[in-house]
């Protein structure tokens, strides 16, 4: 029986097909997909926008490039972003949604404050590592809520973490509106200034940098060798994988939470305090523009993989410092940035396609 | 408290558990249709622009509800090609959904922040919203208030007395089973996340143009997530989902009218109430793993290929 090809068919004629092996270089090469498909979707947008679209692209993907200071900026602004991303990672191998890394950040950005601001005199060199301890402590309690409802009331982690950030942000607007406002403050919602103690130093002479990156890059080491060595990784990537394969394995689901999530929210809390004792140096109303969030998207554009996400963070620090330098050149509103990263991750779930599938002309045998 | 502080609360519960309808009963369809998307939140705050940049320019509310129930639609139908056609991870795409929502609305929005609106205005049901009592608490309303109990009739009568009903949930259960009788899968599920989108749309206007008449970023603060808590507080039934939302039109109005009481809370904590009580009510329902087992739709969140 022949029947007369589509319309669509003579536009189109492939049709997807299933490969025999997931293609691991489509893997590598779909992150990349979707950062030239995002350039050009940047350009459309610029070019809706009135811009002159090569202006704006180098503006916003080339400038930041432009010295010493500017790559300080793009390092320091990667470095929440990885250590948010090293973490939720972790988890979403093993099927654990945890999206509430930005209150965990908040929570661990209070918690390291406390030491910055009620015992940085006594505390003297300790200040610093304490402060960085607490911030973790305080990630991973906030994130501990979650791993406790989940394990104990089968409460959905995705709604409740993410529940979490907006009471993490009214806690904080408390504090800095409340108990702990400077009283020399001029009424701004914000705290004193850490003293020079509880501050962490600048790495490298006129850059911003600070030792929290080194910090980052060592935990994307160690975050590799937990889930590439241990038995512990091993355990929660095959729960991720074959669920069913892990029960029966008696592989404990409580165990994997309570670690993904503490792992999660111990990094999301790091990343929060190296902020307000870095670049911001004391506690305010507002001290991430969405860090939680975006690494999200930074830890699928890295393949989940510590690696993977150490470049994907450099990608999103750019996306952020582009928006700022968008908004100063070309008035354009900041928000952009947003704009880009819903859009990456887009693209890259549609580019994932091909690692599973690929296109095959469709060949019509003709009739003898 | 006499009845003169009830009203006004009763009315202000009404009117924020609206939104909630919409978008909880749009997920609901969603779900029963097998499909999670997590991208309500997105898709409500690009129906809000969008509705109030239509209301601004056009002046007329009528094209800023189309304008808002549009622009989520086309983002669920973006939802729907890539989990639905192209198979992705439907936790995933739903969270790149509201955040591409989250990035676009604050783009588009920041052109109208502080604009003033005119607000959706109140219905007088007969001429009786005079009545004492009965006239504020019943007869007052704005259309979207009624329309929103009407919404849940319908959608109440379509799951359960209509035979499309019927294969939309077969769909959300065993979608091979579905598939197998001779039920359009695919297309089916579209359709149910499309209708999601345009009533997370309709959730979106509402919030730009009555309940808070005006654009800032940010503006539905969670609600999109709190519906889709609603759909899991109402074991995935509607009467259950307008019941919750009234519950939780309730809390977040008695953050707005305890300090007017003398409670001595500071603001923020009264502000954490909605999304703590969401976490609370979350507990009670899943605390017996049997209430969800036994309701939630057996293929909730999985892909389905009718070629695989």
């Amino acid at each position: 029986m022949s029947q007369p090809d589509s319309l669509l068919q003579r536009l189109w004629p492939f049709r997807l097909e299933r490969r025999a092996t997931p293609s691991a270089a489509m893997r590598l090469a779909s992150p990349l997909i979707a950062g030239v498909a995002m350039a050009l979707t940047g350009l459309i947008v610029f070019l809706i926008l009135g811009q002159d679209p090569l202006v704006a692209f180098r503006v916003f993907f080339v400038a930041p490039f432009g010295g010493s200071y500017e790559i300080g900026e793009l390092l320091l602004k990667a470095t929440p972003l990885m250590l948010c991303a090293l973490g939720l990672a972790i988890g979403f191998k093993a099927n654990v949604w945890n999206i509430g890394a930005e209150g965990q950040l908040i929570v661990g950005a209070i918690a390291g404050s406390a030491v910055a601001l009620f015992g940085s005199e006594s505390l003297g060199a300790l200040t610093v590592p304490l402060m960085m301890l607490a911030g973790a402590i305080g990630g991973m309690a906030w994130a501990a809520i979650p791993a406790f409802l989940r394990t104990r009331f089968h409460t959905n982690e995705i709604l409740v973490s993410l529940m979490l950030v907006y009471i993490a942000q009214q806690l904080l607007g408390y504090l800095v509106h409340g108990p702990w406002k400077d009283p020399a403050g001029y009424n701004f919602p914000q705290s004193r200034a850490f003293a020079e103690a509880a501050i962490l130093p600048a790495l490298v002479e006129g850059t911003r940098v600070t030792g929290a990156l080194i910090m980052a890059l060592v935990l994307a080491v160690l975050a590799w060798l937990f889930t590439a060595k241990t038995h512990a990784g091993y355990r929660m990537q095959v729960a991720g994988l074959a669920p069913a394969a892990a029960r029966y394995a008696g592989f404990s689901d409580t165990r994997n939470i309570w670690l993904a999530l503490l792992v999660g929210g111990g990094m999301a809390g790091l990343a929060g305090i190296s902020e307000v004792a870095g670049p911001i140096g004391l506690l305010q109303a507002v001290i991430s523009p969405g860090y939680g969030f975006a690494a999200i998207i930074v830890a699928f554009v890295g393949r989940l993989h510590p690696f993977g996400i150490v470049l994907a963070s450099l990608l999103m620090s750019l996306l952020y410092l582009g928006g700022e330098a968008a908004q100063v050149e070309l008035q354009l509103p900041s928000s952009i940035t947003g704009l880009f990263q819903g859009s990456l991750l887009f693209y890259l779930l549609a580019a994932d396609l091909f690692i599973g599938f690929r296109l095959r002309r469709i060949v019509r045998a003709v009739a003898p | 408290m006499n009845l003169d502080h009830l009203i006004p609360i009763l009315v202000s519960t009404v009117i924020a558990a609206t939104p909630l309808i919409y978008a909880a009963l749009g997920e609901l369809i969603t779900e029963r249709a097998g499909v999670l998307n997590l991208g309500v939140e997105g898709m409500m705050l690009v129906g809000a622009v969008a509705a109030f940049a239509a209301g601004i320019t056009t002046g007329s509310l009528t094209i800023a509800f189309v304008a808002g129930m549009l622009a989520a639609t086309a983002l669920s139908l973006l939802f729907a090609f890539l989990t639905l056609s192209l198979q992705t991870n439907q936790v995933a795409t739903g969270l790149a959904l509201t955040l591409f929502g989250v990035g676009l609305s604050a783009f588009v929005g920041r052109a109208y922040a502080g604009m003033p609106i005119e607000r959706v205005p109140k219905l007088d049901i007969a001429g009786l919203s005079d009545l004492p009592v009965l006239g504020p608490l019943l007869l007052n309303y704005d259309l979207p208030v009624y329309l929103s109990i009407a919404l849940y009739f319908a959608v109440q009568h379509f799951l359960t007395r209509t035979h499309a009903g019927l294969r939309l949930r077969a769909c959300g259960e065993s979608p091979t089973v579905a598939h197998a009788i001779g039920a359009p899968v695919i297309a089916i599920r579209y359709r149910a996340v499309m209708f999601g989108g345009a009533l997370a749309g309709i959730a979106g206007a509402y919030l730009s143009t009555a309940l808070t008449p005006m654009w800032v970023e940010g503006l539905s603060a969670g609600r999109g997530w709190i519906a889709l808590a609603l759909v899991v507080f109402a074991t995935w039934k509607p009467l259950r989902v307008l019941l919750g939302a009234y519950l939780f039109g309730g809390v977040t109005v008695m953050q707005l009218y305890a300090q007017g009481f003398g409670v001595e809370v500071p603001s923020e904590f009264l502000s954490m109430l909605p999304y703590a009580a969401t976490i609370i009510v979350l507990v009670i329902i899943c605390r017996d793993p049997k209430t969800i087992l036994l309701n939630q739709p057996a293929s909730l969140g999985k892909s389905f290929h009718p070629d695989a």
